[in-house]
């Protein structure tokens, strides 16, 4: 008989928790609501003293926390041997995992030790209340078809849920939730793997071949001196910056950042064409977008063919209002 | 040093295409390909025998056609190669994948490191890499950029969302590799000529001795319900306004529609 | 069109098909715009295993023919011949050990270019011997063991690059064309320099240079053949190396009409593609069949000179002519289908144009074939009159 609980991984970096598990949190209690079950959090720290609390105001009303030095940070032995008892032990319904690094990482280790179902990057989750089972929801084939994957004989029924899908709804600041003191014995797990050091990238620019996000800038934008725009909307996307062929025979903006036949062949998942009129040389190299916007006065310019959405307009007064309507969203 | 590389043959993502009406991929006449995240983590098996000598072996579970994508392995250096198919192992999802290629990982020989690409590209999950090393109870490290031999064992590099981690395993280890660590080697005439020639070796259940509820569809725990087409629509909007800010509105609007931010 | 491959040969396509389009093609324009070497994609033929085709298995080579190389330039001229001729040059300075040099020349300088460590090239032209290879003034004067080398060679590719040269110099100036002889050269002889690199309309991915020899030594072990046999060498030599040009036109040609092709699907003027329009669809139509044409005389050629054929100036001198000036051709027509934006650097077009123009120049102008090829037809005739 299992547990009639929801759990998310709480994944924390030297005591901070991860916006992915809040995400994940607030998405939980809407699939709580909808199904009754109880809405948990498990919680691997070397000290979970200034955790707990936000594990309750996101709607955690359960958290197992295993505390011990070993679990400072994350180790996949040691994580997925403290997570596989707790799940064979306490039977939960469902565990959610963020597609963090470690949750993609950690979440396909426990699906084969306790033999569960494992859905990987769900953009979306509901829950079936007939046949009383998780929904999920993913994207597969570079997002150009949707797949709803179940879990029906096994369980708990897992998934890594994309971050950034989920918004974040914080119930208060003082919520009551209960704390589930788990023991931890890893005496008997062989330390096969050590973490020996740690570097932190200042990532200031993003390469484009491997960037999600894209902010190119062409002709319309009018000079060097407006790229700024340009760059500080990308920095608020995560985006790299790109550029038309006519921006860099100018000189305004140095080669390595031409899209097109004799620049580079991108293929984020959006790419924002600023002011680029789409010549046949420049759609050549980004038309394969998962998703394009484009900004440009002239409604009749080619880019917008290509486009999923066009918005027609001056790119000096959108841009910046698009940085700092975004810039607004973070907060 | 004896090292495995876990491939998938995939369809050549640039070239599928999608039938609105059934929501099927279009696989006639699309080319099947090694799957790209795959190639990285043969360039670093090639890459460690270069620097410490020994031998790569290439090992794949699909169709018998995936035997193509093995003898590209072998055209590009690599030394061995193993197909591991059967009917019975259709519909697998990465559990039941895990369970199968990690018993055939084992049955062809004692591999120092078992090495993966990041996520095949058809499915993306990346769940076979740590699932094999589970089954096989070595370590496994995910993201690997750079790999080099130890006293020990190996110490890696590994990618994180924020910058890199180094980390040493002790004894054999899977680690699943990120496109970042290289670019694969192109193959050579020689090479090519042995892959026409080579010997694959084909295992099927039986030979790898499955339990069978653990196999194909039945040893899969996931099922997919439906599929189906994802709410962009390739028929562009347009967004056009007086004042600037409405339009900003709108476009967000529509791109948190799509989960695009 | 079935060309009747061997599946070796396939590979050979696939192979340099694919160093093409993921090497080359993406560096052309670099290279061709600020005059880079490409050492690197050397580098990547060479690991390929492409440099020793025609070079046999006992010197590290593939053991293939003509047809096996050819199959490789004419690949690798699709994306640029400035690189297809770096790579083809080292066939052209190779050649003459390999069919004239003794079995200890061989030894020591085939596996070095069939493993791509090393480079070579030939020197035949002069200032003053260009079509007329008769008028060449560089001299070589036997002292004890050592050939003393004085004069100048122009315009020779990979010159600088390469390490190993085939010299033509004269050891006896008073018997004329008869008193040439050929010299193996390395790089780093003493009295052996190089002129600075010539700045060119295309091919601008390889090196042109000077070889100028100021009392260089060369041992007297480095003579190919006898003396007095430098003419029949450097001859043989461009009889045999003549199809690597005709497969450089083919390239060049096929790389443009694709381009051609594929910028009229895309490009739209009065509301169609320009596809659509007949006079581009008869262009698309003669440079189709013309590079067909080409290539199957190439490729008959090609087959003919490795089934051992001894005499086939005549077959190379046509499939050089008929190839190269079919290059010019569909580069001509193909800058004009693309219009304004083919006479733009940013399309590939514009540097094919100016690549095209030296095919007709270099390895025998086409003057020149077209007088080998009418010597031969006559002389055949009179031979059937007797």
């Amino acid at each position: 008989m299992s547990n009639k609980e929801i759990w998310v991984f709480a994944e924390q970096r030297e005591g901070v928790l991860s916006n992915a598990t809040l995400e994940l949190l607030s998405e939980g209690q809407i699939l709580a609501k909808k199904s009754g079950y109880t809405l948990c959090a498990m919680l691997l720290s070397s000290d979970d003293t200034n955790l707990l609390q936000g594990l309750y105001n996101y709607g955690a009303k359960k958290v197992y926390s295993a505390v011990d030095k070993k679990l400072a940070f994350y180790q996949n032995d040691y994580y997925s041997k403290v997570i596989s008892d707790l799940i064979n032990e306490n039977k939960p319904e469902i565990v959610l995992y963020g597609a963090t690094s470690v949750g993609r990482s950690l979440a396909p280790t426990i699906a084969v030790m306790v033999y569960a179902g494992l859905t990987a990057d769900c953009t979306e989750l509901d829950f079936d209340t007939e046949q009383m089972l998780l929904l999920q929801t993913r994207p597969a084939f570079g997002g150009n078809i949707m797949a709803t994957i179940l879990c029906p004989n096994h369980r708990p029924q897992m998934s890594t849920v994309r971050p950034n899908v989920f918004k974040k709804t914080k119930l208060s600041e003082n919520e009551k939730g209960e704390k589930v003191a788990v023991k931890v014995d890893l005496s008997k797990v062989k330390e096969r793997m050590r973490l020996i050091e740690e570097t932190i990238e200042e990532m200031d620019a993003v390469d484009l071949c491997e960037a999600e996000f894209i902010v190119s800038g062409g002709r319309g934008i009018g000079g060097p001196e407006n790229f700024p725009k340009i760059q500080a909307l990308a920095k608020e996307l995560g985006a790299a910056v790109g550029a038309s062929r006519a921006t860099v025979d100018a000189g305004w903006i140095a080669h390595f950042h031409q899209v097109g036949q004799t620049g580079k062949t991108v293929c984020p998942k959006v790419y924002i064409a600023c002011g680029i009129s789409g010549a046949i040389q420049h759609l050549a190299g980004m038309q394969s977008s998962d998703f394009i916007v484009a900004i440009n006065k002239d409604p009749q310019a080619p880019i917008f063919d290509v486009a999923d959405i066009g918005v027609v307009g001056d790119l000096h007064e959108i841009v910046p209002e698009l940085t700092s309507q975004i810039k607004a969203l973070k907060k | 040093m004896n090292i495995a590389v876990c491939i998938k043959q995939v369809p050549d993502s640039d070239k599928v295409t999608i039938d609105r009406e059934t929501n099927r991929l279009n696989r006639t006449g699309v080319p099947s390909v090694i799957n790209p995240f795959d190639e990285n983590a043969i360039e670093l098996g090639l890459q460690l025998k270069d620097k410490y000598g020994g031998k790569v072996t290439v090992i794949t579970m699909g169709p018998p056609q995936a035997e193509q994508a093995l003898r590209d392995c072998i055209a590009v250096g690599a030394d061995d190669a193993y197909l591991i198919t059967d009917r019975k192992f259709a519909g697998a999802d990465t559990w039941a994948t895990s369970y199968t290629l990690s018993l055939a990982v084992q049955k062809a020989g004692n591999f120092d490191v078992v090495l993966f690409g990041k996520q095949a590209i058809d499915g993306d999950t990346a769940q076979v890499g740590p699932g094999v090393a589970y089954f096989m109870d070595i370590p496994v490290i995910t993201y690997v950029k750079e790999a080099e031999k130890t006293d020990k064992g190996f110490k890696v590099k590994r990618v994180t969302e924020e910058g890199y981690q180094v980390w040493e395993v002790d004894g054999q280890a899977a680690f699943t590799v990120v496109k970042e660590a290289n670019t694969m080697r192109l193959p050579s005439l020689k090479g090519k000529m042995r892959a026409k020639s080579a010997t694959i070796t084909t295992w099927g259940a039986d030979d790898i001795g499955v339990e069978e509820e653990k196999i194909g569809l039945k040893g899969s725990p996931t099922i997919v319900r439906k599929v189906f087409s994802p709410p962009i629509k390739t028929n562009r909007e347009t967004i056009q306004n007086e004042d600037p800010k409405q339009s900003v509105k709108e476009l967000l609007g529509k791109l948190k529609e799509r989960k695009l931010i | 069109m079935e060309y009747f491959l061997t599946d070796e040969q396939k590979m050979i396509v696939e192979l340099s098909r694919k160093i093409t389009d993921e090497l080359i093609i993406p560096e052309r324009a670099r290279l061709d715009q600020e005059e880079i070497f490409p050492t690197e994609i050397l580098k990547k033929i060479a690991e390929a295993d492409l440099y020793g085709l025609y070079i046999p298995e006992a010197y590290g080579g593939f053991g293939g023919g003509v047809m096996d190389f050819i199959l490789a330039v004419e690949e690798f001229s699709r994306g640029c011949i400035g690189v297809s001729v770096s790579f083809a040059a080292n066939a052209l300075g190779i050649y003459p050990v390999l069919a004239f040099g003794t079995e200890e020349q061989k030894q020591k300088y085939l596996p070095a270019i069939a493993a791509g460590t090393k480079q070579a090239a030939f020197g035949l032209t002069e200032a003053n011997a260009g079509s007329d290879a008769g008028g060449v003034q560089t001299t070589a004067e036997l002292k004890g063991d050592y050939y003393i080398l004085n004069g100048t060679k122009q315009w020779i590719t990979n010159g600088g690059e390469a390490d190993t040269y085939t010299v033509i110099a004269m050891t006896d100036k008073a018997k004329g064309a008869r008193g040439a002889s050929a010299f193996i050269v390395e790089k780093g002889t003493e009295g052996f320099t190089f002129g600075k690199k010539e700045d060119k309309l295309g091919i601008r991915a390889s090196a042109t240079r000077e070889l100028v020899f100021q009392d260089c030594k060369v041992p007297k072990a480095n003579l190919l053949g006898k003396e007095g046999m430098g003419f029949i060498v450097a001859m043989k030599n461009l009889d045999h190396s003549r199809p690597g040009i005709a497969a450089q036109g083919v390239g060049l040609a096929q790389g443009a009409m694709e381009a051609a092709i594929k910028y009229s699907r895309e490009r739209v003027q009065f509301g169609k593609p320009i596809s659509a329009f007949q006079a581009n669809q008869h262009k698309i139509a003669n440079m189709a069949t013309e590079i067909e044409a080409a290539r199957c005389l190439l490729y008959a050629t090609a087959r003919t000179i490795d089934a051992g054929i001894k005499d086939f100036s005549m077959e190379s001198a046509m499939c050089k002519l008929y190839a190269t000036d079919v290059a010019n051709k569909v580069a001509n027509e193909a800058l004009q289908i693309f219009g304004g934006y083919g006479y733009m650097r940013e399309y590939p077009v514009e540097k094919m144009f100016r690549d095209a123009k030296i095919l007709q120049i270099y390895e025998g102008t086409n003057e020149i074939q077209r007088n080998v090829i009418a010597l031969d037809a006559i002389k055949k005739s009179a031979k059937q009159d007797k």
